[in-house]
């Protein structure tokens, strides 16, 4: 199908963007990469009377890793951000999610940022950005204001993202020492959406126990659903994990619905077979990173 | 309701070309219908399929997903853009005629398209690698074994030659290797249907 007729706005600057974004408020959707709204606009799930494309606001293209931090701009494709070095070195998880968003051709004009504004219940970004408390940033005519983690996301496909802001950058806290990250999901076919999947990161202390871990599941409810597993995991060495206790409190936790894919019971397993997963990779890292390099 | 126009230049396999489209307009219909190079097919129109893909700033991408007036300036190649001026097909077509890597032909410009852009990106990939690559191209005649077949061939001929797959071939350094001497081209798929005024 094609898309609904739209007005059609490329703002020069981000001043310029800003301005008319204020003017439009509901109205307006913004056009960065276009690999979920242009979906959505052909099988005319949603009909905006505006888009604002970002396509002339360069300075949204830029990807920087300081002082600790990785600043991914709205206009960053998941190609670019996947294939950046200096992340992967800051913040290893990043590489590892973005691999598993969509297919590479996909990634070659999906956004990052849009990705997450986009708040799809299923989608990976999102629980990465929940599970390391990434801070979304929101620039509007009235100032810029910042959204951290899982305050992110409101609802199913809704983020914190109101009429007339603009999701300028997401700024990701690099991986400190000691600590290790990884990512599981099970999909039907290669690039789907996950029936379940789950984002996790491990400290550990000097002697290679762990002292602090976090999951953040996505597929599993309307929204990424973030777990403290401190309690049945601290003080366990990191080569000899016994994940019983944390993976029934993480089961116990969730609540996902049946849909055609899946039953709730079967996704409630599924998401704790890749904790466990996810989890020993994360460990045998965090404990890896303290001795190499 | 008259729909307001915008002025969109780009240029598709070499050559530039305008038109005055509405916003709406997809890539893969202003390369279709605007410009008349069908080569590019269309599927699903939701970015699952991947008849769509072809090349923009020589990155692969969905044109079904994108809006013509967003990629206004652009570089793009399409399906029609491959073949030598001659007629000699490009080693990625040579390869998917000889490895039998196209049958009803619907997908293969999308195929061929992907196909390019994994190479020239992954030049030393191995099978798993290609599997993984061309993954997001949907096959409805299920002929994988053959096309995962011919990309590999031709990441070797890329691997021999040095050229870069995302360009035209040149017919004077053919070093095809298998396939048959005679060009007979991808009749049915719509490849080389295109005018190149």
């Amino acid at each position: 199908m094609k898309p609904p007729a739209f007005a059609y706005h490329a703002p020069r600057s981000l001043e310029a963007g800003l301005d008319l974004l204020a003017d439009l408020g509901d109205d307006a959707k913004v056009l960065a990469g276009g690999q979920s709204l242009v979906p959505m606009l052909n099988m005319r799930l949603v009909a905006p009377a505006a888009l604002v494309d970002i396509r002339h606001l360069d300075d949204l293209d830029r990807i920087e890793v300081a002082d600790a931090v990785v600043r991914v701009g709205a206009r960053a494709t998941h190609a670019r951000l996947e294939r950046d070095d200096e992340v992967a070195a800051a913040l290893p998880l990043l590489r590892e999610a973005l691999g598993l968003v969509a297919h590479p051709v996909i990634r070659n004009r999906g956004t990052t940022v849009g990705a997450v504004v986009h708040a799809d219940p299923a989608s990976e970004l999102p629980a990465v950005v929940a599970l390391l408390d990434a801070d979304l940033v929101l620039t509007s005519t009235a100032g810029v204001r910042r959204v951290r983690g899982a305050d992110a996301f409101v609802g199913p496909l809704e983020s914190a993202l109101r009429p007339g802001e603009l999701a300028t950058a997401l700024e990701f806290p690099a991986l400190p020492p000691r600590a290790g990250t990884a990512i599981e999901e099970l999909a039907r076919r290669h690039g789907d959406y996950a029936l379940a999947g789950v984002a996790v990161r491990v400290d550990v202390d000097a002697d290679g126990h762990l002292d602090t871990a976090r999951a953040a599941f996505f597929g599993v409810g309307g929204m990424p659903f973030v777990i403290t597993l401190d309690g049945p995991l601290r003080g366990q060495p990191s080569d000899a994990l016994d994940l019983t206790d944390a993976v029934g409190e993480a089961r116990a936790a969730l609540d996902p619905d049946d849909d055609i894919h899946a039953t709730a019971s079967y996704r409630r397993h599924l998401a704790g077979v890749l904790l466990e997963r996810a989890l020993r990779r994360a460990a045998s890292r965090a404990a890896g990173r303290e001795v190499g390099t | 309701m008259s729909e307001e126009l915008f002025e969109v230049t780009v240029t598709v396999n070499g050559a530039l070309h305008r038109a005055a489209v509405p916003a709406r307009r997809l890539l893969s219909d202003f390369l279709r219908h605007d410009l008349r190079l069908t080569g590019t097919h269309v599927g699903c129109e939701h970015g699952v399929c991947g008849a769509c893909t072809i090349l923009l700033d020589g990155l692969p991408i969905r044109s079904c997903l994108t809006f013509a007036v967003s990629v206004d300036g652009a570089a793009i190649t399409t399906v029609e853009g491959l073949a030598a001026e001659d007629g000699t097909l490009h080693p990625v077509q040579a390869a998917f005629q000889d490895c039998h890597g196209l049958q009803c032909g619907f997908c293969t410009p999308g195929m061929v398209m992907s196909a390019c852009g994994f190479i020239a990106d992954h030049p030393d990939a191995d099978a798993d690698a290609i599997r993984e690559g061309m993954a997001g191209n949907l096959c409805r005649c299920t002929g994988y074994a053959g096309i995962l077949a011919a990309v590999e061939q031709a990441g070797g001929t890329f691997r021999a030659s040095g050229a870069d797959p995302r360009e035209r071939h040149s017919a004077s350094t053919d070093e095809r290797s298998g396939g048959g001497g005679a060009v007979v081209g991808l009749e049915g798929t719509g490849a080389g249907l295109g005018d190149q005024e």
